[in-house]
């Protein structure tokens, strides 16, 4: 299969309560990928529109945002595995385009999550878990992760403290990010102190929801020579697994298998490992999700992952620097725009153009996207 | 009865936890089964695959030739979260904690009953019960042996 790279990347600022519908928003990232990119409409061959649609009171919304974009008459197609949904997006572009079927895809998440109350919300979130058999049971994403956290605390010996540190440490770079929902700093007390969600996450434990887009631009290694593309960015492992939505059917509770399977399957693909990472977005929906992913994606060992954070491994200046946007703690997390978020800040510091959160010269990085609690994992692996 | 001529839709599955989100379902037969006081998988008679939650099918033998079992004994507890928010709908039965019990073959997803959280502690043996809920809905619960 030909060589598949990253050409465009952009965002909208994500925001409580967007103002305006959600063909307006998803322009806002489109615009901003189409000015990165710096190509025309007609150059792009097909588009994967992607977000969870229970939140959407339009039906079908590829056809209405293609629309709205200028790319009709070009094939669209429509994305969905909940948090997960623009990095499968990705991966179907890249199939795509590897595939020789186009020779550019664009990938165009949204989510607009303010239509709805917070406690809707809630709701909807939840049935994106076993709706016969849980849901009854009153259960809600928050609560489903707190298992994972009470299960890993218990078996690892680590505290609520160094889960707090996770967030003191998303907090850091929201501040510096113009494009993230919570720009305030966090202190570690205001993270023990905060109410209990579901025992043992807090409300500082807990990402917040926000409206958003992202827009990911990728193209063939024959386009991109035909454009003149100064800086791509390389689609190097592209992972994805599945795991049983009930939590009856799970054998592990202080990791996620998707998360495993993925990344193993995504380093195979690219001939690199863990150690060879110099960036890393991972989907923090919760703080311990974060946790977790350093050791579902080898950059510690089992029951480790406290070393890292609590040595700031994982902070700008450490071996390992992940979610140096703020992550989806502080940057917010717009279910189908999260992953194509990822992407773009992995794309920018692999270019040296993500600012004052620039890593130190990066020529690998990985990004890591959850769809449910560890019902479906994309781990992608971007070098340069 | 007015109703006899018409073909009633069965609608049992309504029946299931605080909120059900499912009416019409193959394995409404878990609904009677709880009724009368118990917990129940289903095995298919092919292959011998224990399910819980129960399934009307197969997926290794492709066969709907199951047969129901009982969940009986104790399971481990492997992990367990109390809630201090619900879910529309769900207000009124705050706080509340759900679990996961380990049988072994199979685990069981669902609330914890009349244990203090403060008492939970994972691997302890807990069993699985039939629970009523106000305005004629019905679960179960999980509480000491």
């Amino acid at each position: 299969m030909g060589k598949v790279a990253i050409i465009g990347v952009g965002q909208s600022a994500f925001v409580r309560g967007y103002e305006g519908s959600i063909r307006e928003l998803a322009f806002e990232a489109f615009k901003d990928a189409m000015s990165d990119a710096k190509i025309a409409n007609s150059d792009i061959g097909a588009t994967v529109i992607c977000s969870a649609p229970e939140y959407d009171k339009q039906r079908s919304p590829a056809g209405v945002i293609a629309e709205y974009c200028g790319l009709t008459p070009q094939p669209t197609f429509y994305a969905e595995t909940l948090c997960s949904s623009s990095s499968t997006g990705l991966k179907l572009a890249y199939s795509l385009v590897a595939s020789g079927l186009h020779d550019s895809v664009m990938v165009l998440g949204f989510q607009k999550m303010s239509e709805i109350s917070s406690a809707e919300s809630q709701e909807r979130m939840g049935r994106g878990a076993d709706i016969q058999w849980e849901s009854p049971f009153g259960t809600m994403m928050p609560a489903y992760y707190a298992m994972y956290a009470r299960a890993y605390l218990n078996h690892y010996g680590v505290t609520e403290e160094d889960l707090a540190l996770i967030r003191v440490k998303a907090a850091t770079y929201g501040q510096i990010n113009e494009k993230a929902v919570y720009r305030k700093g966090v202190e570690l007390q205001q993270c023990l102190t905060a109410d209990p969600v579901a025992s043992p996450l807090k409300v500082m434990d807990c990402c917040a929801n926000a409206d958003g887009s992202s827009c990911v631009i990728v193209a063939s290694e024959q386009k991109v020579k035909d454009l003149g593309v100064k800086k791509p960015v390389w689609i190097m492992g592209v992972g994805a697994a599945s795991a049983p939505v009930n939590m009856a059917g799970r054998d592990l509770f202080t990791g996620l298998r998707v998360a495993q399977m993925a990344g193993q399957q995504a380093y195979k693909m690219a001939g690199i490992g863990p150690k060879d990472i110099n960036v890393a977005e991972v989907h923090d929906c919760f703080t311990i999700a974060e946790m977790m992913a350093y050791e579902n994606l080898g950059f510690a060992e089992p029951g480790q992952g406290k070393e890292l954070i609590r040595a700031k491994a994982t902070y700008r200046e450490g071996h390992i620097p992940v979610n140096v946007d703020g992550g989806l703690l502080s940057k917010g997390h717009p279910i189908g725009a999260t992953g194509g978020s990822q992407i773009r800040t992995v794309v920018l510091q692999l270019r040296g153009e993500a600012g004052a959160m620039q890593v130190k010269d990066p020529q690998f990085g990985l990004v890591h996207n959850i769809g449910g609690v560890g019902l479906y994992g994309n781990v992608t692996i971007l070098g340069r | 009865m007015a109703g006899k001529e018409k073909k009633e839709k069965d609608l049992r599955f309504k029946k299931f936890g605080t909120v059900s989100f499912t009416a019409v379902t193959k394995v409404n037969d878990f609904i009677d089964k709880l009724e009368a006081g118990q917990v129940s998988g289903t095995r298919c008679k092919k292959c011998g695959l224990a399910f819980f939650p129960p399934r009307a099918d197969c997926h290794q033998c492709l066969t709907s030739d199951m047969e129901w079992f009982p969940v009986t004994g104790t399971g481990k507890l492997v992990t367990y979260s109390q809630l201090m928010y619900a879910p529309v709908g769900f207000n009124e039965d705050l706080p509340y904690a759900i679990a996961v019990l380990d049988y072994g073959d199979y685990k069981v997803f669902g609330r914890i009953g009349n244990v203090p959280l403060e008492e939970l502690t994972i691997g302890m043996a807990m069993k699985t019960e039939v629970n009523r809920l106000p305005g004629g809905q019905i679960n179960y619960v999980f509480n000491r042996p």
